[in-house]
Formats: structure tokens, sequence, C-alpha cells
């Protein structure tokens, strides 16, 4: 096997390491219709299709950063219209609990006033009818004790001086007595 | 052994490169020179469909195309030559990328599995494209002293260091690059197939010729093919991207004043 190797080797196998001229020349023209096509077509479009795509991104990136700068101003103008609308709140129910206050002491007051004025027109009207009385059962009393004295003694009383004298003493008998009845 | 019985088992070797003509007549051309036409057929169609409506959201034909464009773009070209300069040479370096990458890969795709770039004369091809532009660029970058001068000259090192590193830094970036660049996509291309071709058909020999125990063994020598075919696919696609990744180094070198 090995001889036989050997002769072929040396025979009729082609040194390989010979180049035919033609490979050279069917290489040379192949690769240079490859590199006509790679260079005038291939490179190009794949070239503007990267920088096509790069600038989408990056131009995709400045608009986000754009729309997040406008959204953070967004927020905070909503933020300080929430804070002003809170203290807005707050100052409407001060005022609502203050007028709410101020109304509930007026009405106290009015209400004070009113049972004031009340007890002093019961408290006159007491009076009055305490007077009325005093003054009926004055001169009922009168009438009556003179009346009796008259039957007792048997003897007209008919000086009214007298007769009156008589009566404003016997009441403030009445009046004095420490045991005796309110009138 | 094996040898002894009929006309005996033929070891492959660099007879099976050479392959019949396709068209009567016409001699030189056979089936690798019509794979690197088909090559450039089936590259160009393919870029075609997925870069000619990019859109904003890519189909699916376009990610596929602007994910092996973009891979190049960004590992091979850009980072190694820099963002100021690296689209003037982004067309050579993808097109040399897929294109071997395609040839390569056509050494196992079945019906067609043989590696183009297993004949010496396409990667000398594409080697003399690389060795003229980076030498330009160089020069044109340079000054075609300047150039040489950087080239052989690198600052930063003791003066008597040069009588042996003047010779050595030009006869690597001037002859060694090109050769050890067209013969390391050749050999490995060259070695992946013959490698494949005992396997296979060393196997099929087995089954075929052998007798008993060597016909099961046949299995081995299939298994062992398949699993060579896997590797072979990683290995031709690393070639690829070795040969553009060496061509984008070779650029940048000769682009910067420094070495």
């Amino acid at each position: 096997m090995d001889t036989l190797l050997v002769v072929r080797a040396a025979g009729e196998d082609p040194n390989p390491l010979v180049p035919h001229i033609a490979e050279i020349i069917v290489g040379l023209i192949a690769f240079g219709i490859l590199y006509y096509f790679v260079a005038k077509f291939v490179v190009p479009r794949f070239e503007k299709s990267f920088a096509e795509r790069t600038e989408a991104i990056e131009g995709g990136l400045a608009k986000a950063e754009v729309a997040q700068a406008e959204a953070a101003a967004a927020l905070e103008q909503y933020q300080a219209q929430l804070a002003d609308a809170r203290g807005e709140a707050g100052q409407i129910r001060e005022e609502a609990r203050a007028q709410g206050a101020a109304i509930l002491a007026e009405m106290r007051q009015q209400a004070q006033a009113e049972s004031d004025r009340l007890v002093a027109n019961a408290q006159s009207q007491i009076e009055a009818e305490r007077a009325a009385a005093v003054a009926s059962l004055h001169a009922e009393v009168g009438t009556l004790a003179s009346q009796l004295a008259e039957k007792i003694v048997g003897e007209s009383l008919s000086d009214d001086e007298r007769q009156q004298r008589v009566i404003d003493r016997f009441i403030a008998d009445l009046e004095s007595q420490p045991s005796g009845q309110d009138a | 052994m094996l040898a002894e019985e009929g006309e005996g088992y033929t070891p492959p070797g660099s007879g099976d490169f050479k392959l019949p003509p396709i068209i009567e007549n016409l001699e030189w051309f056979t089936k690798p020179y019509l794979m690197a036409l088909i090559s450039v057929v089936i590259l160009v169609a393919f870029f075609y469909f997925a870069a000619r409506k990019p859109t904003m959201v890519p189909s699916r034909l376009q990610f596929a195309g602007e994910g092996i464009y973009g891979f190049v773009r960004r590992d091979l070209a850009r980072d190694i030559i820099g963002s100021k300069d690296f689209l003037k040479f982004l067309p050579l370096i993808f097109s040399l990328f897929i294109f071997i990458a395609l040839n390569n890969v056509f050494g196992i795709i079945p019906f067609i599995q043989f590696p183009t770039m297993s004949l010496i004369g396409f990667p000398i091809a594409l080697t003399l494209i690389v060795w003229v532009v980076y030498n330009w660029v160089g020069i044109r970058r340079q000054g075609p002293i300047g150039y040489f001068k950087n080239m052989m000259f690198p600052p930063g090192v003791p003066s008597w260091v040069y009588i042996l590193l003047a010779p050595l830094e030009l006869v690597s970036t001037v002859f060694v690059r090109p050769l050890t660049l067209s013969l390391r996509l050749f050999a490995n291309m060259f070695a992946g197939h013959l490698l494949l071709i005992v396997f296979i058909l060393g196997g099929e020999y087995m089954l075929l010729e052998g007798e008993g125990l060597v016909k099961v063994l046949s299995i081995g020598a299939f298994a062992m093919g398949i699993v060579m075919t896997f590797f072979e696919l990683l290995v031709q696609v690393l070639q690829a991207y070795i040969f553009a990744l060496l061509t984008a180094l070779y650029i940048a070198g000769a682009m910067s004043e420094e070495h």
C-alpha cells in the first residue's frame, strides 16, 4: 500500500501546489463580480438600513426623554394644583366652622334672650295677678270683717275714716303675724 | 492485503482533485470552476433579496443577511480597522468572507461535495487581491518610503536589532504573508476533503469488496466520515473567518504608522 501511494504520488498524480492559470483567472472574475455587487448594492443598502435604525432608536430615545420631562412637569403642576385645592378646602372648612360657631352663639344668645323675656313676662304677670289678688282680697276682707264686726258690735261703723283705719290695722296685724300664711 | 484482490484499493491522492471537464473540448472547465461561478450566483441572489427592500423591522431573509453582514462589519472590519476607515474596506472583507465560506461549505453539501478552495489557484487569486490592497493602502497612507521604512524599521527597538529585523519584516510582510494566507486556506480544504474521501470511499470499499468482519467494520469508517463531515463544517467556516480576519489585520497594519 505504501509503495502504491509513493508510486502514485511520484507518477500520475499532479502536484497540488501548482496552480492552473485558469483557476486564478476564474477566481478573480468570480470574486470580482461578487465584490462589485457587494460594494454597489449590499453594503450601501445595509448601511442605509443600519443608519436609519440607529436614527430611529436615537430619535425614539429623545422623544421618550421629552415625553418624560413633560410628564414630570404635568405631575408637578397637578401636585401644586392639588396642594392649592387642599389649602382652599381647609380654608373653606375653617370659615364654615367659624360661621357655624357664630351662628350657634347667636342662636344661643337669641334663645337666652327669648327665655329671659318669657321669664320676665311670666314674673311680671304673676306679680300683677298677685297684686290684683291682694287688692281684691284687701277689699273683700275689709268688707267681710266690717260686716262681721258690725254684727258683733252691733254698731255701725259709719265713719269711713275710722273704718278704714281699723281695716288697715287689722290687715297689718294679719301680715305681721309670724305664722301667718302668705297673702 | 486488500490491494491483492481484484484491481485493488486505490488510496486517495491529489489525483482525486483533478476532475473531468463538464463540457467536452473545454478541458479546463471542471466542476470547481462551475462551483465558483454558481457560488457567486447564489450569494448575489441571496443578498439581493435580503437587501432589496431594507425595512426597519427586518423580514426573516433580511434578518439573516443583516446577521452575517453585521457580524463581519462589527467583528472583522470595525473592531480591527477602526470606525474611521473600515467602511472603505468592508465590501472587500465581507465579499471575501461570504465567498470563501460558501465555497468551503460546498465541500460537505450533498452532490456538490467539493471545496473550491482545495484547488490552490482559487486561494491564490484571492490572496493576490488582498496582497495588492494592503500594500497599496500602506503606500498610499505612508508614502512608498515611509511604508517600507515603518515596516522594516519599527520604532522602539535597539538599532543593532535592525540588522536582523529589517530583512525579516520585509520578507514576512511582502512574501510570507501571501504565501501563508493562500496555503493555509488551500491546505485546510485539501486535507479536509482528502480526509472525507479516505473515510467514505474507504468504507465503501470495505463494504463492497471486504469479507466478513471487514464488511461490518465499514460502519466505523462511515460513522467517522459523518463525524468528520461536521468537523469539516467547523473548519470551513473557521477558515473563511481567519482569511477575512487576517485581511482586516493586514489592512489595519498598513494603515497605522506604527507596527
